[in-house]
């Protein structure tokens, strides 16, 4: 893999997606949730960003938002902007955002069968994208189709272009869904945990299928996950997110070797790994543990959201937000305590 | 909790022997012919008191129809199961129940595998009710101190499951399951649904758990990090059938079979400076009604050979305890 030089901005080509201050809310019978608050990034042309955290962080509603799919009520987009070029999307009318999406920018989910229709053929439906993207024929277009999922990888996609999604397997079915994402040549890809659903096999197809389009089209991809492994072999960059707001955010190799923030420490150390017994390391270690759980949105408290489960908490953690702030060039992270994080690591033996 | 029993006899926990399973498939519309489904084909292992066997391997390849069966909630096909050394293959209800209070299973889902309108100390304590072990003071005693153990608060005991957090609920489940003090668990992908942080809170009860009380566990999951981890010994499963089988330290340094070979080399590690060296298997399983001749498994494999095709491997002791399928292992 290629070692990430100057952290965010080495190696890839513009800024093509700049996401500033969105804040969206969603209304619940305990009150109003912040599920994104406040959060800011960009991707650039060929770059992966991986966006990390629990479930319920709000990794979903983040993309949902910047493709106008928050569902309203309860959901509602409070604030920010989302900068495609000099568009800004969070402004456009539906009809034309409408025109963007699937277009200028593409969708992958968990679930194929959330963008996939089951009553229509998988080439019918690859075919309808490409038409409305180049306003070809449809045979052209029913060509294009079938070239794309040979492209994913599908074996006789000719055949399989006639075929239903419920008569392709699931592995199948999630590369029809990114044959049909990227058949319009999309200038942004938003992954949300595209391959949670699947085994490690059709796990590491999918990846590399993803990272080879992307070196091909140079697409800007922005791949949302929980999955820790999957961020350290995709991301160039990673933005690491608990309730609802960004905490830490480096390149991929810093982010691993000197994470800042007290939460991303924790992470990293709660996930067993393969290489502990590969590498002839203890495999008996007692996993550390994160205590508590994840706070409930609509009751967060004042300072710091991470202050009831972390170790380094104190009573300004507890008072007052830390801000998310630059330690150095490339590496932000919102923790009073990111500096005593830094030595704490280098005493654990990093 | 008193009186936690690890079994007292000397032999296996569990001895499964030849183990089959076939489903009937009802004719599909589109699909393949009507046709049997050899969900489990001639499995065989042993796990120990205290012992923990993992049990890998892609989806749908019998992993839980494995566990479903050794635990009686399926009728087995074919082979022998004995629970500590008793035979209970062919048993029926009324002699199989005290054989039931001997193992228990944690489900993947916390959420569906729980009952929504009982509360949370009925869940925990039904199987005693049901076994008929304990006056209800002694009941509620027992889910008291059972609460603790799990790590749940004792007034959460008139909660409902919808007012617990998914890891709370697994931690419920197991409170469940350990009420009858079994010898056996199955977890069938018991934190699978859970997230990273709270993964790590389950696996550590787990393997408290099993120290304090010497329960043996089968351990199903599609992690292979989180198998490495909690298992002693691990099988890997292809298409119904155990491919490799050994020690964990011997499978995860020293896999012998292409196919556990693809499989640890498909999970990604968490560390960007880590060099992928990728001998990925292409494509998906394929049927487990109309499987490939020979090994199984040749379809996928990078160094199948032409007797691959029609000569299927024996599983086959090739270092001490440490046993694989492979024409060329
Ligand atoms: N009741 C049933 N009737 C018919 N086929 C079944 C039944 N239960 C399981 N099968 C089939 O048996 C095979 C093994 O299924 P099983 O659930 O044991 O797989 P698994 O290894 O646990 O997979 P996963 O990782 O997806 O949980 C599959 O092909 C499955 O479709
Ligand atoms: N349609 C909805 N209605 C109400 N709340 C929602 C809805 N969608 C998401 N939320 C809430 O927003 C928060 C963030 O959710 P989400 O972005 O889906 O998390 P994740 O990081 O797991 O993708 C959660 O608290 C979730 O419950
Ligand atoms: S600000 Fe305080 S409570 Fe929050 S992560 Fe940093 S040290 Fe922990
Ligand atoms: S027997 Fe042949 S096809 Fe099967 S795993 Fe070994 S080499 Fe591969
Ligand atoms: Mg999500
Ligand atoms: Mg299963």
């Amino acid at each position: 893999m290629d070692q990430a030089g100057t952290p965010g901005t080495s190696g890839f080509g513009d800024v093509v997606l700049e996401v500033d201050d969105l804040v969206t809310t969603f209304r619940t019978p305990d009150g109003v949730a912040p599920a994104v608050d406040g959060v800011s990034f960009e991707v650039r042309a060929g770059e992966t960003l991986g966006v990390v955290g629990e479930s319920g962080c709000g990794k979903s509603v983040t993309a949902l938002s910047i493709l106008g799919l928050v569902p309203s009520p309860p959901g509602c987009v409070e604030r920010g902007t989302a900068l495609l070029g000099d568009r800004d999307l969070l402004a456009l009318p539906e009809r034309t955002l409408a025109d963007v999406r699937g277009n200028e920018i593409a969708m992958i989910f968990q679930e194929p069968m959330t963008s996939l229709n089951p009553v229509l053929t998988v080439g019918y439906q690859i075919a309808e994208t490409v038409r409305r993207h180049d306003g070809g024929t449809r045979p052209g277009a029913m060509r294009r189709a079938v070239e794309m999922l040979d492209l994913v990888g599908i074996p006789e996609a000719q055949r399989r272009a006639r075929e239903y999604p419920h008569q392709l397997s699931g592995g199948m079915r999630q590369r029809a869904m990114i044959a049909m994402a990227l058949s319009c040549e999309p200038k942004v890809l938003i992954a949300d945990e595209p391959t949670t659903a699947l085994d490690v096999t059709i796990q590491a197809q999918v990846l590399d299928l993803i990272r080879e389009l992307q070196g091909r089209l140079g697409t800007a991809v922005i791949l949302i996950t929980h999955d820790l492994g999957v961020i350290a072999e995709t991301a160039h960059r990673v933005v690491v997110m608990y309730a609802g707001r960004k905490v830490e955010e480096a390149d991929v190799t810093t982010l691993f070797d000197a994470p800042r923030h007290p939460y991303t420490r924790g992470l990293l150390a709660s996930v067993p790994t393969l290489d502990a017994l590969r590498d002839g390391a203890a495999g008996e270690r007692r996993l550390a543990e994160i205590p508590g759980v994840v706070p409930k949105l609509t009751g967060l408290p004042d300072g710091c959201a991470f202050a009831p489960r972390c170790p380094l908490a104190d009573g300004r953690c507890a008072s007052t937000r830390p801000a998310f702030e630059e330690q150095r060039p490339g590496h932000s992270a919102a923790c009073w305590h990111a500096h005593t994080a830094r030595e704490a690591a280098r005493e654990a033996g990093q | 909790m008193t009186g936690a029993a690890p079994p007292a006899g000397v032999g296996p926990v569990l001895e499964v022997d030849g183990l089959r399973k076939y489903f009937v498939s009802p004719r599909r519309l589109l699909g393949p012919q009507a046709g049997v489904v050899h969900a489990v084909d001639g499995v065989s292992f042993t796990i120990e008191a205290r012992e923990t066997l993992g049990l890998v391997g892609e989806s749908g390849c019998g992993k839980s129809t494995v566990g479903r069966t050794v635990l009686r909630l399926l009728k087995p096909t074919d082979g022998t199961i004995r629970l500590l050394g008793d035979d209970i293959t062919r048993l029926e209800s009324r002699a199989l129940r005290p054989y039931r209070r001997r193992m228990q299973i944690i489900f993947q889902d916390p959420y569906s595998s729980l009952d929504p309108r009982m509360t949370a100390g009925d869940i925990a304590g039904e199987l005693l009710g049901v076994h008929g072990v304990s006056s209800r003071a002694e009941r509620h005693e027992r889910v008291a101190e059972l609460f603790s153990r799990v790590g749940l608060r004792r007034d959460q005991i008139g909660n409902y499951p919808h007012e617990f957090s998914g890891g709370q609920r697994q931690r419920l489940g197991i409170a469940r399951a350990l009420s009858l003090q079994p010898s056996l668990i199955v977890c069938d992908e018991p934190v699978s649904a859970l997230d990273v942080s709270i993964q790590a809170q389950v696996i550590n009860l787990l393997m408290d758990l099993q120290a304090e009380y010497g329960l043996s566990y089968l351990f199903i999951a599609h992690d292979l990090a989180v198998v490495e981890h909690i298992s002693h010994r691990v099988a890997v499963m292809y298409l119904g059938r155990i491919v490799e089988f050994a020690d964990k330290r011997e499978l995860f340094a020293n896999p012998l079979h292409p196919y556990t070979e693809s499989l640890l080399d498909a999970v990604p590690v968490p560390d960007p400076r880590r060099v992928r060296r990728r001998r990925i298997v292409r494509g998906d399983v394929p049927s487990p009604i109309d499987r490939p001749s020979g090994c199984h498994f040749h379809t996928r494999c990078p160094y199948a050979v032409e007797r691959c095709r029609h000569e299927d491997p024996a599983l086959r002791e090739v270092a001490p305890g440490h046993r694989v399928a492979c024409h060329l292992r």
